[in-house]
């Protein structure tokens, strides 16, 4: 499918750039027109995914996250959210639900469930001491409520 | 944020978005009233809360682990339909008890687009 429009953005591993992260996300999808729970949707599983590199990345030091997005001609946004940090061992557990490795009790371990209820897909790439992405995909537009806007005539 | 402190129970106001970043910058400001009350309850009131991601859960999470020590509960009011969903992904209704905010509903979030079809909600 055509990749209409796309964006790449390198901020630094802060808890003050979630927001900003999944502010941006949100306005890059409202270009394809999505209802608005669409949106909350993709600004939702984006806090979450930034929020792991926060959390998780880079426990001593500080690194860089990049967010890349990309839009297909078919009304479905990609979102990839990837850092250098310390990665994930085992991928497999990190997603089961309720798993954590914060001893708080402040973190729910419910990220990347969370991540899954509120998208089309969730992919985790990751290698210890390398880093991790986690790319999230969302269709936009469901195919029959583009038909029927055609029919309204918009 | 606002805490409203009566008697016996201790009401926070939370406002805006709650993610990790406010979780941790709201987090010692609530404890510091629980500590010092020991209130019977504690009820958490999203009323004029516009995003929760899973740090929200965490939020409950913490705090009624927090008021448990001296067999405190915790309440969880004003939440939207969507802000429900995330917070019962966590089983958050077995420790919390949710309710209606004295405040009214949450219409923040998707839920004001469903308000201002024809409802007549709109503010």
């Amino acid at each position: 499918m055509k990749v209409i429009n796309k964006m790449r953005l390198t901020v630094p591993a802060k808890s003050v750039n979630e927001s900003f992260l999944r502010a941006i996300a949100g306005c890059f999808a409202a270009q394809a027109d999505p209802p608005c729970d669409v949106i909350s949707d993709v600004k939702t599983a984006v806090s979450e995914a930034v929020t792991n590199c926060i959390v998780h990345a880079y426990p001593s030091s500080s690194g860089e996250i990049v967010m890349a997005a990309k839009l297909t001609s078919d009304g479905v946004l990609y979102i990839k959210i990837s850092d250098k940090g310390r990665g994930i061992a085992d991928v497999r557990q990190a997603m089961e639900p309720l798993f954590t490795t914060s001893t708080s009790g402040e973190r729910s371990g419910l990220g990347f469930t969370v991540m899954q209820q509120f998208s089309d897909g969730v992919a985790v790439r990751s290698k210890p001491g390398r880093g991790t992405s986690v790319t999230l995909k969302k269709r936009l537009i469901s195919p029959d409520a583009e038909k029927k806007s055609d029919r309204k005539g918009r | 944020m606002l805490i409203k402190i009566a008697l016996d129970r201790v009401t926070v106001y939370l406002s805006g978005e709650i993610d990790h970043h406010e979780a941790a910058r709201l987090r010692p400001q609530i404890d510091d009233a629980l500590m010092r009350k020991r209130p019977a309850e504690v009820e958490l009131d999203f009323s004029d809360v516009t995003f929760i991601d899973s740090s929200a859960i965490g939020l409950v999470m913490g705090r009624f682990r927090v008021i448990e020590a001296w067999g405190g509960k915790v309440a969880v009011s004003g939440l939207t339909a969507r802000q429900k969903r995330v917070m019962k992904l966590a089983g958050l209704d077995r420790i919390a008890e949710f309710r209606e905010s004295e405040k009214g509903d949450n219409t923040n979030e998707s839920d004001q687009q469903n308000a201002s079809d024809g409802s007549g909600q709109v503010g």
